[in-house]
């Protein structure tokens, strides 16, 4: 079992947690992630490592509250341990000097993008970072993603920081005043799709890190299968990162809400309960 | 170590066993008819999650085993894929010596209540039996006897844990849990040597916990042959994805000198057809994950698990099996096989289909899935099946389906379970570039140790064959552990 270290909570629905692993701590890389369980009776969630610290030998999870796992694990308090941990699990992200990399990181999607960009950057890459959210609140990690950034675009629904508008519209912005080498796209599903066609319109080399529903996240199941270039290809053994003007987004929407029911009637009742 | 097979043949003159055979006639243990297993009703076992077979008592279980003719050349041992001594623990049911028995069995394998419930005795041993082979009779029911004597010694609190003797503190590191790494793990300690199991998931057992559901093989049963082991000084650790969380350098860095891979089959195979990425479309594998090591039917459980009235599983196999029966337990009003041979050609054991059928499972055979329809949401609402005949014989021998033209027709369905068969699992070959592997991606390895390209690497089980079968899983686990036992000892004579 993994001890809770730290929390800190980063807004109204977003904690971070740093957690005991020092197997996975050393060998976790940008992009990894791992596999979460909460209680004997958990479901197995999977979470993208954020930061890790081989030397305290711990990795840094930031976690969304939106079901019933996610809630149950932003209610541990340091000290409390996390059932079941297995990490780091996927393909490391492949970090190379490309030029001018544009990364789009939409709301709780910041939090995975970070490892990636602190590598990118370490590697000799410019960045150019647009992060988007509906409202200033739930901008995350923005200090962090400032140190590792050469120049940071902020974009929110309602205005209340950075500029009003859609992440995509920050890109353009980018794209108009720069030659972009590649991009990164990491966030809820839709925005990828929609940054993925606006890069493709430009035609930027673009990859996405998939959020799939898991179960096993060791290539069992099939469960976090995603249709990729016409091919069937599971996230957590072929990924998490794909060719995002490959991926079949719509077909991936569809496939996120393939519990909505189950997972709403389960977060009721987990609701319900702690009351 | 027990030295296998030697002397089954003395054995048999032991005078215990003269006088047994002494105490019947052949002809008279000819008359008595071959035992029917008793079962929980099939309306009230398709509601729940119990074991449908009872289990013998011991009065029946020692009139079952006075079937046996003792035969002099025992042709049921070859049909066994560990050579289990049959007649010797079946005479013991007979005389009642039923925990030597239990015995006899764990001699050779380490699993025998697991065994008794799910190996295809039908192919195996009990189509050997002088009865099925000779005179046309039904076989001596081998495998239930073998069942009954393990739980009999699993019941009876007096399990026999081997005495370790000279243990030579070499590490043994042992990749996955399932029953090849359950043998190996077995075997290697018994030899003695400090032995790890290194599991991915966070529960034991590999298919026997995740995939086999509870009214098959109790978790309970797997369960005790693994605190067997752990009294017999066998570690274990789950949460540990090898390749991943540890490498083999780092094995290598903790002083294992040798590692037996039993990874498994896992990357459930889909036929890539219209439709098959919609909602309510899965494989066997994460329809039983959810459901067996998941709890998903359980409401107290947070894993989902999508429910359907019309659930259709495609493929003729044991998981198909084990998928269709799980569908109906879980309220499905229709539950179908959808299977593009017939009967005879189905791979899943005879046993499970007979009782598929009395649970009033619906067996569309000759029929082929070609496309599936969704409704507005994206979940699966029908399926267009395509009729088969059978042609000509193909490589595997069986005879080849062949699509009959127009005869496609739509059925309602809101749940497909796709059960087509499993490609290798592919993290420790993903991890280890420089290790062989076939075109299937399965590891290659040398026939007579199992072991692969890179010295002091062994593998066995599903990882080596594709889908296979527990005992041949078992079978491979002993053959690696005496392989590595031979590396170990004297590097293969180099
Ligand atoms: C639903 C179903 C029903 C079946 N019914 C029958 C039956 O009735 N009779 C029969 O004989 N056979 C049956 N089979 C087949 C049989 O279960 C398999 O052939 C057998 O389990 C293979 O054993 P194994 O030890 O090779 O692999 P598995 O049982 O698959 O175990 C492999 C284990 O290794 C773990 N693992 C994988 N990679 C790693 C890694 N990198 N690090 C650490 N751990 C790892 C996995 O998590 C898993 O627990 C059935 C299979 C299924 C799926
Ligand atoms: S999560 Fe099960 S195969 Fe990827």
């Amino acid at each position: 079992m993994n001890r809770i270290v730290e929390k800190i909570n980063l807004s109204e629905l977003v904690v971070k947690l740093s957690i005991e692993a020092p197997e996975i701590a050393k060998k976790r890389k940008a992009g990894h992630f791992v596999i979460v369980k909460i209680g004997k009776k958990g479901e197995r969630i999977p979470l993208t490592i954020s930061q890790a610290d081989e030397h305290s030998g711990t990795i840094t999870l930031i976690i969304q509250k939106v079901g019933t796992t996610s809630h149950k694990l932003a209610a541990l308090e340091p000290g409390d341990h996390v059932t079941d941990l297995v990490g780091p699990l996927g393909h490391a992200t492949h970090i190379e000097n490309k030029g001018t990399i544009l990364c789009a990181g939409g709301g709780v999607g910041i939090a995975p993008l970070l490892p990636i960009v602190e590598a990118l950057k370490e590697a000799g890459n410019k960045i150019i970072l647009v992060l988007g959210a509906r409202s200033k609140d739930l901008i995350i990690l923005e200090d962090e993603i400032r140190k590792v950034s050469d120049e940071v675009v902020i974009m929110t629904d309602d205005g209340s920081y950075g500029q009003k508008g859609l992440i995509t519209k920050g890109m353009e912005d980018v794209i108009m005043k720069n030659r972009i080498d590649l991009a990164y796209a990491i966030g809820p599903a839709i925005m990828m799709k929609y940054c993925s066609l606006l890069t493709k319109k430009h035609a930027i080399p673009t990859i996405a890190s998939l959020n799939t529903i898991m179960v096993d996240g060791t290539g069992m199941c099939g469960a976090c299968r995603v249709t990729v270039g016409n091919k069937t290809r599971f996230v957590c053994v072929d990924g998490p990162e794909f060719n995002a003007h490959e991926v079949d987004f719509d077909e991936l929407l569809m496939r996120l809400g393939a519990y909505k029911e189950e997972e709403y009637s389960s977060f009721k009742e987990y609701s319900q309960a702690i009351k | 170590m027990i030295s296998e097979n030697e002397g089954s043949v003395n054995k048999r003159n032991e005078p215990w066993r003269q006088e047994l055979r002494s105490r019947l006639k052949a002809k008279e243990r000819s008359l008595i008819a071959r035992v029917k297993m008793p079962e929980v009703d099939a309306d009230e076992r398709s509601k729940s999650t119990v074991e449908v077979n009872i289990g013998l008592n011991a009065e029946i279980a020692r009139r079952e085993a006075s079937r046996c003719l003792d035969c002099v050349n025992p042709a049921c041992i070859e049909g066994c894929p560990v050579g289990i001594d049959i007649p010797r623990f079946v005479k013991y049911i007979e005389a009642g010596e039923f925990l030597n028995a239990a015995r006899t069995l764990k001699e050779t394998n380490s699993l025998p209540a697991v065994c008794g419930r799910v190996c295809p005795q039908e192919i195996q041993c009990e189509a050997k039996c002088i009865y099925a082979e000779k005179m046309n009779k039904e076989p001596v029911a081998i495998g239930h006897l073998e069942r009954f004597a393990a739980d009999f010694e699993q019941q009876s609190g007096k399990i026999h844990i081997p005495e370790i003797t000279g243990k030579n503190n070499l590490k043994v590191a042992v990749i996955g849990s399932g029953p090849a790494g359950l043998s190996a793990a077995g075997d290697l300690v018994k030899m003695g040597y400090n032995v790890k199991v290194f599991e991915a998931l966070h529960e034991l057992g590999g298919v026997l916990k995740y995939g086999i559901p509870e009214f098959r093989l109790p978790n309970s049963i797997v369960d005790v042959e693994i605190e067997s082991l752990k009294k017999m000084g066998v570690e274990f650790e789950t949460n540990i994805v090898i390749g991943k969380t540890l490498t083999f350098e780092d094995l290598k860095n903790e002083g294992y000198k040798a590692f037996f891979v039993g990874s498994g089959a896992g990357l459930p195979n889909f036929m890539n057809i219209p439709g098959e990425d919609y909602n309510g479309i899965l494989s066997s594998n994460e329809y039983l994950t959810r459901v067996n090591l998941m709890g998903a039917s359980q409401s107290d459980y947070d894993t989902p698990v999508l429910k359907g009235k019309h659930v259709a599983v495609i493929g003729g196999g044991n998981t198909a099996m084990d998928s269709v029966r799980t569908a109906k337990r879980l309220g499905a009003e229709r539950a179908m096989i959808i299977y593009r041979r017939s009967f005879d050609e189905m791979p899943a054991r005879k046993e499970e289909i007979k009782h598929a059928k009395k649970e009033g499972i619906e067996f569309l055979n000759l029929h082929n899935p070609i496309k599936y329809n969704a409704d507005k949401d994206g979940r699966v609402s029908s399926a267009i099946l395509q009729k088969m005949e059978l042609g000509e014989p193909d490589s595997s021998g069986r005879r080849r389906p062949v699509p009959i033209p127009d005869s496609e027709f739509e059925i309602a369905v809101d749940l497909v379970i796709v059960s087509v068969g499993v490609s290798p699992n592919p993290l420790i070959p993903q991890s280890l570039s420089e290790l062989n592997t076939t075109r299937w991606g399965t590891i290659s390895v040398d026939e007579e140790y199992l072991q692969s390209n890179i010295s002091g690497l062994f593998a066995g089980g599903d990882i080596v064959r594709g889908g296979a079968t527990v005992i041949l899983a078992m079978g491979d686990g002993r053959k690696a552990a005496a392989g590595i036992h031979k590396y170990l000892q004297n590097g293969f004579g180099k």
